[in-house]
């Protein structure tokens, strides 16, 4: 029976717990919403010591079912003042669940300034203080720690940011390559850092191990869930080949594609920044086109891109990075993209936040459109120093809007808006509205069916089956969440009708377990309602469900598509 | 009548980026597709002037028609 390993920073304690009955079926996102719903006072202040940080590995974590190597991490977010679940790659996830840890939960905080790492072994976890990483960044944690522990050891860490508090502090997350991924939204880092917790290890070595209820049977499914996954056009062929900047193009030409701090929905620009070019630059300069963020996964959306002289720049370079600086903020060259990247994984800071914050400090007059190199400097030298700037930038767009007075600020429950206009594509703004997460396009991706033609077509410029398509997604997408599996298994599970099935075959080949369809469709719901309540007695309403106003009064181009849902409609997302 | 015709992702190897073409009045988006040896099988996303199309969908003179394999990412 897998076990909770829990923290206390308050009295530098740790304790080994029994699953409780009722958490025994949950995994992922399913579990630490459920976590933080159940023990953290939804009125307490984010920062403080009544937040919890919890991290839990999928249901399928562990196994070999192609990928599910992805971590849950949840909190009270300090960017949305609502619940948060971020969720990752990395090596994290299996060694959590090969080690039988169902969940670690880090809670209370430190009474003096000493900083600590948490050290996960077989026999439990050790609190640590840490003196020497304090003050450095990712990858000097990572070399450090790979020194100490070996290659081997998983982290997960943070950098100077969330050393600050500041609210677009990611956590990193060590991946089999040793570089970095990210629990990237809603400044969890800023949550690790307030415990005064600089780093978390994993090693793996004599742990238990997974133990299939079924394993003929596991291995029947598994193999019907890869070959799904591999004959999707989308996950066999386009994922692998232009990684998720393939988009770039498309929403250009669909006109969706947010430019300009939201003043437009086409970027003159997207041939340089396209995943077109973006593929031919990595070939030319003898970078990986294809590259998995966690061991077992078969579709390989990531990427190693080199910089001119063929050195190693950045990896897990994304469309949603390269949308926020490129087309967002008009710039062009993709290396200075590709090296703001690398800088903010270095400092620790969310890449969609902080690209949606420059594009308003653009606004602002900060700095000029399309100044990739002011762009850069201010990384360094302002969020990377700790200068009050660098602090407005890191606390993500909405900061930047408040203290500059900017009206034209894309964010919902303060977390921003990433790469799709709501108003030309609106399934998504939906998506946007209702999510317990704020702007979140990962949390009912409508993309698929508005612009992808995958799971059917839904017009993206009418409103019509918008909120029904958001809803489903969001359900099935919070169930996804909660396996451990990436999703964009959700492209082949749309399109091919074996796909579903073997994941939910696979869940009860692990665990002697007999669930259906149905079941899974229930744990999407409980988990969306329970973070809604989470949110709920945080002091949310409906009224925060809304897109910023200017979606409603300034119309985009080409299609001078304008955001026309009437409030109840919105509303209407959580009758089930 | 002129189109102009945008190919994405891989439909780029070995033809090209964006080219003008002239084709007799009143052509649907199949009959150009095919003219590229693409076939209906072959397409993921069809716009014409930003807006999804379907295949037998007659064009204009000036139309933009953008064409797409089954591509994605998120
Ligand atoms: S498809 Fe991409 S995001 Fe998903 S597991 Fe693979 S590399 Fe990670």
């Amino acid at each position: 029976m897998d076990r909770i390993l829990r923290v206390n920073l308050t009295d530098l304690t740790t304790r080994i717990e029994e699953t409780p009955g009722e958490w025994a079926g949950l995994g992922g996102r399913a579990l630490t919403s459920t976590i933080v719903a159940r023990e953290v006072p939804p009125a307490c202040h984010p920062l403080g010591p009544n937040n919890k940080l919890v991290f839990a590995p999928g249901l399928l974590s562990g196994t070999s079912a192609s990928n599910s190597g992805r971590l849950s991490c949840g909190a009270k977010s300090p960017l949305t003042g609502g619940i948060k679940e971020s969720n990752v790659g990395g090596t994290a996830a299996q060694m959590f669940a090969r080690l039988g840890i169902k969940a670690l939960i880090v809670e209370g905080m430190p009474k003096g300034a000493a900083w600590y790492g948490l050290r996960v072994t077989r026999d439990g976890v050790a609190i640590q203080e840490e003196r020497e990483l304090v003050g450095k960044n990712n990858f000097a944690v990572l070399e450090a720690i790979e020194g100490r522990l070996g290659k081997k050891a998983g982290v997960l860490s943070i950098g100077t940011a969330g050393e600050m508090r500041v609210t677009a502090a990611n956590i990193s997350v060590r991946d089999p390559s040793g570089k970095l991924r990210s629990h990237g939204r809603g400044g969890l880092g800023a949550v690790m850092g307030s415990k005064r917790v600089k780093f978390i290890t994993i090693e793996d070595e004599g742990a238990p191990g997974i133990q299939l209820a079924d394993p003929d049977k596991f291995k029947a499914a598994s193999r019907v869930f890869t070959k799904a996954l591999m004959d999707h056009p989308v996950s066999g062929t386009g994922l692998p080949t232009y990684g998720t900047n393939v988009l770039v193009n498309i929403l250009h030409e669909a006109g969706g594609l947010p430019t300009r701090n939201f003043t437009s929905g086409r970027f003159d620009g997207h041939e340089s920044i396209c995943g077109e070019t973006m593929h031919e630059t990595i070939v030319a300069r003898g970078g990986k086109p294809r590259h998995g963020c966690h061991a077992g996964c078969v579709i390989q959306c990531s990427q190693v891109y080199n910089d001119k002289d063929g050195n190693y720049l950045t990896s897990g370079f994304e469309y949603e990075t390269i949308w926020g600086l490129g087309a967002n903020c008009t710039i062009t060259d993709l290396d200075d993209i590709a090296t703001a990247d690398s800088i903010m994984d270095d400092l620790g800071i969310d890449s969609i936040e902080t690209a949606v914050a420059f594009g308003v400090a653009m606004e602002a007059g900060i700095l000029p459109w399309g100044d990739g190199k002011e762009m850069l400097r201010i990384l360094r030298e302002e969020v990377g120093q700790g200068t009050a700037l660098g602090r407005v930038i890191a606390s993500g767009a909405g900061a930047v809007g408040r203290t500059y007075g900017i009206t034209r600020v894309p964010v919902v429950k303060n977390q921003g808006i990433p790469a799709y206009d709501p108003r030309s594509v609106k399934g998504i703004g939906i998506t946007y509205a209702t999510t317990p997460m704020g702007a979140d396009h990962t949390a009912g991706y409508t993309i698929a069916t508005n612009i992808l033609n995958v799971g059917g077509q839904v017009d993206p410029l009418k409103k019509d089956g918008q909120v029904e398509l958001s809803r489903n997604l969001q359900i099935a997408t919070a169930a996804i969440d909660s396996t451990g599996m990436c999703i964009f298994v959700a492209f082949p599970a749309l399109d091919i009708p074996e796909c579903l099935p073997a994941m939910i075959d696979m869940i009860n080949a692990r665990y002697g377990a007999e669930l259906t369809g149905d079941d899974v469709v229930a744990l999407g719901r409980t988990v969306l309602k329970t973070e809604r309540g989470f949110n709920m007695a945080a002091g949310m309403t409906s009224v925060h469900d809304r897109l910023p106003e200017f979606f409603r009064t300034d119309p985009v181009a080409p299609h001078d598509a304008v955001w026309d849902f009437t409030d109840e409609e919105v509303d209407a997302f959580w009758n089930f | 009548m002129i189109v102009t015709v945008k190919l994405f992702a891989h439909f780029r190897n070995g033809r090209f980026k964006e080219a003008e073409k002239a084709f007799p009045d009143g052509v649907d988006c199949l009959h150009v597709i095919q003219s590229l040896e693409f076939t209906a099988r072959d397409m993921g996303i069809v716009m014409v002037n930003g807006l999804h199309a379907a295949l037998d969908r007659p064009l204009e003179d000036r139309d933009i028609l953008a064409l797409f394999p089954l591509v994605g990412g998120g």
